[in-house]
């Protein structure tokens, strides 16, 4: 589903940010990604969402090839992943139920086969009833789950999560685990940037380990 | 079974980019959920609009002034070249007869100028004539009287058929006429005309330069407009580029945010222009009947109105489109 080979990363400013990372996610598979700031998870997770090209190596999405994606050829790959981000990032001045449609709208879905989808999308994360509420009326575990909706509702093979527990206590945030693991259950393969080790250690999954840009666990 | 030709077995569903896997629906689906996004966009671009009415309003006005200033001038040289076509431009030729001729013999020559080929008309003023037109108009009535005789030449005015078609025939036919013995002097009455035209001309190009300056005025501050709406909607713009959109659907609203600013800016134009218009109206109606009336203001026609928003509309969406590609290819989504 995401493969990266030999891939690295160099900024002029900076250096290496990313060593020679290799590594394969499967179809349905769930893995953390871990390591202290600064270590390249950003920059790794940029990647996958092609907002950076990286300077050597060959990254694989669902078979394609990013490195040699043509600019008008990303969003079209951006819908094969569902993004989660710490912050949320919704719209303020919509509804939750618009927030949610946004991915359909942009791929150009009917209005009812959006509707239908974004209330399906809501009752899987519990915000069924929710729709015509503004984010800033709920909660940071409910904005949380509209972010989740909405990366989810149209269904893509694979999920990145940039620490989306960061601002959430650990009741939430186990909550909000295990609705990833529901959807690794139907198939979805799901990648978690975290640095909640003690989260971490309680799921029994994979973990991918950076350290000053060199993956040290796989 | 009818058997369908092979051809329509050949195509191949594209490979690699499949837009069409996650774009649920059949073909009329998708037409009408793209028709469901333009319409959205249209009306969501003008409730933007009228949210925050006064930079709108301000913004609007100053479009409008800068194309009603454009469009007032075209509309002054319209008028302008109609004032100056009522003045029968035909190059009339006056022949001003010699004295002693007299009135019998006056009325033969003008008998015979008016078969002369080339002569449309023929206005025979005699010198009583000339006397009474000259108490009337020139105010020296009184002074005129005082004169045991008249001063005044007998005045034949010649019209000739279609004499600025053809300039050489048209100098023959003075020619002949200036040496007819009759005639004491001839006097073509064009000099005047043709400056006036070259005067038109002038003010046309200038029109137009003028229009060209105020449209890239337009252009640039619908494009300044649209730019700083971008920075505003920057959160927006990279959280619908995050989830897969393309630079088509973030341009989309606002495209047709410059269309409502040019075709607002367009109509306000013309009530501008056409207020003025009126305004001036009563004016030139006065000024027309001193002159015998023969001149009627003329407003904005249908074509040029719509020729005017169409413009104006047109100046909008480009000055937008130019600022969305520049800048959409330099916002690049940014996580932190």
């Amino acid at each position: 589903m995401l493969r990266f080979e030999n891939v690295c990363m160099r900024y002029p400013e900076v250096g290496d940010v990313l060593r020679n990372i290799s590594f394969h996610l499967k179809h349905g598979e769930i893995a953390f990604l871990t390591g202290h700031s600064g270590a390249g998870k950003s920059t790794l997770l940029k990647l996958i969402a092609v907002m950076e090209r990286c300077s050597r190596g060959h990254i694989y999405l669902d078979g394609q090839d990013l490195t040699f994606a043509k600019e008008r050829q990303i969003p079209y790959l951006r819908r094969k992943v569902g993004f989660i981000f710490q912050d949320y990032k919704l719209l303020q001045d919509r509804t939750v139920f618009d927030n949610v449609a946004l991915p359909l709208v942009i791929a150009g879905f009917g209005h009812l086969e959006i509707a239908r989808r974004v209330r399906a999308a809501l009752d899987k994360v519990g915000l069924s009833g929710k729709e015509k509420k503004y984010p800033l009326a709920l909660s940071g575990g409910e904005q949380q789950r509209v972010g989740i909706a909405r990366a989810v509702v149209n269904k893509p093979p694979l999920i990145i999560a940039d620490e989306p527990t960061g601002n959430l206590d650990p009741d939430l945030s186990a909550e909000i685990m295990r609705l990833f693991e529901k959807f690794q259950q139907v198939g979805v393969t799901v990648l978690i940037a975290s640095h909640d080790i003690s989260l971490i250690s309680q799921m029994n999954h994979r973990v991918l380990k950076l350290d000053h840009g060199q993956l040290v666990a796989a | 079974m009818k058997q369908i030709p092979k051809k329509y077995h050949k195509r191949q569903p594209k490979p690699e980019i499949q837009r069409t896997k996650l774009a649920g629906g059949n073909f009329i689906d998708k037409i009408q959920a793209y028709r469901d996004q333009h319409a959205q966009a249209l009306f969501s671009s003008l409730g933007r609009l009228v949210a925050s009415p006064f930079t709108s309003i301000m913004t609007i006005t100053v479009l409008a002034l800068a194309i009603s200033l454009a469009s007032g001038f075209y509309l002054l040289v319209v008028n302008l070249k109609l004032v100056a076509g009522n003045m029968d431009a035909g190059d009339n030729i006056s022949l001003f007869l010699k004295d002693q001729i007299s009135d019998v013999s006056a009325r033969h020559f003008a008998d015979a100028v008016r078969r002369q080929s080339g002569v449309r008309e023929v206005k025979f003023v005699s010198r009583q004539q000339a006397l009474e037109e000259f108490k009337i108009h020139s105010g020296f009535g009184a002074a005129i009287d005082i004169l045991e005789s008249n001063p005044l030449p007998i005045v034949i005015q010649v019209a000739p058929s279609d004499a600025l078609v053809k300039k050489s025939d048209f100098e023959r036919l003075f020619n002949a006429l200036k040496q007819a013995p009759e005639v004491d002097i001839a006097q073509i009455d064009t000099q005047w005309l043709e400056r006036l035209q070259s005067i038109l001309n002038l003010t046309e190009q200038a029109g137009n330069l003028l229009s060209v300056l105020l449209g890239m005025g337009v252009l640039f501050i619908i494009g300044n407009t649209i730019r700083l709406e971008l920075h505003n909607r920057r959160d927006e713009v990279i959280i619908a580029k995050l989830v897969g959109a393309t630079n088509a659907f973030i341009q989309r609203p606002f495209l047709y945010t410059g269309f409502w600013l040019g075709f607002i800016s367009g109509v306000a134009a013309w009530f501008i222009v056409t207020a003025m218009m009126l305004i001036l109206w009563q004016s030139v109606e006065q000024l027309s009947v001193l002159y015998g009336g023969s001149f009627h203001m003329v407003f904005l026609t249908l074509t040029e109105t719509l020729s005017l928003l169409l413009a104006s509309s047109l100046l909008g969406v480009v000055g937008a489109w130019g600022v969305l590609v520049y800048q959409l290819r330099h916002t690049k989504p940014d996580k932190s």
